[in-house]
């Protein structure tokens, strides 16, 4: 935090242990060595702030910049096509808190976000526990875990939404070969979260599992040998090693998801978009799956109430934080069933 | 000792299983692209790649503006790719090597915005592209992407490991300027973490549909956009969709297959210390 003020000083006096001769380049005149020194010293000072500055810059532009004046906008009558765009106050927060849809949306949003993350999560860490070991075809393995990572959201839907199809779906094929009879995913509430979580879960879950075979690869392998030796199974040594070695990557990864499901956009429009283009900005025909940030979108970018859409986003924005405390206190507490 | 490692015939039973799970909706992609529409309805459906794709993919390019999108695309994620290398490994040597006041503390926002949901600024970002006329342009893809906070911190952990500080002290010492530094010291020894984080970047741009969809128009997509209109009219024809899909996702599984373990070594090393 406190570092000296400019690197600057290390030239003329350089590091402890430094050749003695080398403090100053000798022979050039007077002049010439104090204007070269002095850019020498304007160089040291401020190329690290020119070499960060882009992001920085960048990030304030089109990061820091947008969600702040989403708060200016979000209290005013806003409008794309209107002209006049008057200062309302609360009025729009009001209006969304007494808006069904919104809570529709919300709850949609944590369902989806619940069947998705979590067997992802568990289903990652298993799978790392399986790969953190010698196996042949390791890299293979890898390979084919990420390959739904590769694959771009669209396309995972446009596959998923056949294979979920009423009709010609493969999934309706085996169902209703193994005499379950087929099951219309998109119509009904429950089934469609679940077919959009699928979707999310092969997407993120060999990601997810890579991420945590990366800690896992740092836990030393001596505590396994002891504790096979003790007569541990595998799976007591994910619960009582494993998991309370890798927990800052556990608490990661569980934020990130969070903050991920959150804003799950993407899989409900175009699931929408498979039965008909109306269905498609309000998430199924009777907004079964209309998920926040959906509405968002179908606020700000089919009907441009900006001013009532930018609500939205701060009260997203509200329930982002929440939730994710939440989460992380929880996962905070979770101790792994060895721990001494 | 070898043997209590060597993994349990259930390991990979489970492994395979979830490989089968992760491989098959692509390979099924495949499948549908290669037929025509009728032989999605036939019980059994087929298992085997057919011979209809090349008149697929010529319907898929006679449907939608593919060819542009494609070119689109290819301009928006190699610029963007080529961008973030460069200005990561700049942020990275100065957060890894230099002394600055304030260093941490900016260290620390990097990480921080990485979690900042940036997408609630969606409206006005909307408006600010107005603004600037870059609505319907591929300005609006590539300028907010340009560098980012993963590339700074990934590029930051890789150079302050990988990069010896007394090779940066002996060109100080033979009279470099910063910027020579970079150049001639730091740009060399960055270019394996450059290269898996190009790819990496590559995939997330190629594959970015959201804010493309807002701020571009049908009639000049990116090739997600193009898709995802393709694949969302109002007759149903999947093998239409599916065509689209193998031709959009081709590209990166080239990629995927020919450098995957670096990619797979990219992801894992940015993760450690996540």
């Amino acid at each position: 935090m406190a570092s000296p003020p400019g690197g600057s000083l290390r030239t003329v006096a350089p590091s402890p242990g430094g050749p003695p001769s080398t403090v100053h380049p000798p022979a050039r005149t007077r002049a010439a060595s104090g204007w070269r020194s002095r850019l020498h010293r304007l160089d040291r000072q401020a190329s690290p702030y020119a070499y960060v500055a882009p992001f920085f810059l960048l990030f304030a532009a089109f990061g820091v910049f947008p969600l702040i004046y989403t708060a200016w906008v979000s209290l005013h009558d806003w409008n794309l096509l209107s002209s006049d765009n008057p200062f309302i106050g609360l009025d729009n927060y009001k209006a969304l808190f007494a808006d069904g849809y919104f809570w529709n949306a919300a709850f949609n949003t944590l369902s989806i976000g619940v069947l998705s993350a979590v067997p992802q999560l568990l289903l990652a860490l298993v799978l790392a526990h399986l790969l953190n070991r010698p196996l042949r075809a390791q890299t293979l393995f890898r390979i084919t875990l990420l390959l739904p990572n590769v694959t771009s959201v669209v396309a995972v839907v446009v596959i998923f939404s056949q294979l979920f199809g009423r009709d010609f779906g493969l999934i309706n094929l085996v169902l209703d070969g193994l005499g379950f009879g087929r099951i219309n995913w998109q119509a009904g509430v429950a089934t469609s979260h679940v077919a959009i979580a699928v979707m999310i879960m092969w997407r993120w879950t060999g990601y997810n599992a890579l991420i945590y075979l990366a800690a896992m690869q740092a836990v030393p392998k001596e505590i396994y040998e002891a504790a096979t030796l003790d007569g541990a199974s595998s799976l007591k040594q994910l619960w009582g090693i494993t998991l309370p070695m890798i927990r800052p990557t556990v608490i990661f990864t569980v934020i990130v998801t969070t903050i991920g499901s959150m804003q799950i956009i993407a899989e409900p429009l175009l699931f929408g978009a498979q039965v008909s283009n109306g269905a498609a900005a309000t998430g199924g025909t009777d907004r079964q799956f209309q998920t926040l940030a959906l509405y968002l979108y179908e606020k700000g970018f089919r009907s441009f109430e900006f001013g009532y859409a930018s609500a939205a986003a701060w009260m997203m924005f509200l329930l982002v934080v929440v939730v994710v405390a939440f989460n992380y206190l929880v996962v905070r507490r979770m101790r792994g069933g060895l721990d001494a | 000792m070898l043997r209590a490692l060597r993994g349990h015939p259930l390991t990979y039973l489970t492994l395979v299983a979830v490989a089968f799970f992760s491989a098959f909706p692509v390979y099924w992609s495949v499948i549908v692209a290669s037929h025509d529409n009728a032989a999605l309805a036939e019980v059994p459906p087929p298992l085997l790649p057919g011979g209809n794709f090349f008149a697929n993919v010529q319907r898929v390019f006679d449907t939608a503006p593919f060819a542009l999108a494609l070119l689109n695309s290819f301009v928006v994620a190699g610029t963007i790719t080529v961008s973030v290398m460069f200005f990561s490994t700049l942020a990275g040597f100065a957060f890894a090597k230099l002394r600055f006041r304030g260093r941490n503390v900016l260290l620390l926002m990097t990480v921080v915005t990485m979690m900042v949901p940036t997408q609630l600024g969606i409206i006005p970002l909307y408006m600010l592209m107005i603004k600037l006329e870059w609505t319907g342009t591929m300005y609006a893809v590539i300028v907010p992407a340009l560098v980012n906070a993963f590339g700074v911190f990934f590029m930051t952990q890789y150079l302050s490991r990988a990069l010896p500080t007394e090779l940066l002290e002996a060109g100080r010492i033979d009279g470099c300027s910063t910027a020579r530094l970079f150049w001639h010291v730091v740009l060399p020894a960055a270019r394996p973490a450059a290269a898996v984080l190009g790819m990496l970047t590559f995939m997330t741009a190629w594959n970015d549909y959201f804010w493309p969809l807002v701020v571009l128009t049908p009639d000049n997509p990116t090739v997600q956009v193009a898709l995802s209109q393709l694949a969302s009219g109002y007759v149903r024809d999947f093998t239409l969709g599916l065509t689209g899909t193998a031709v959009a996702t081709l590209p990166l599984v080239l990629i995927f297959v020919l450098l995957g373990k670096q990619i797979i070594g990219g992801i894992m090393q940015g993760a450690v210390k996540g």
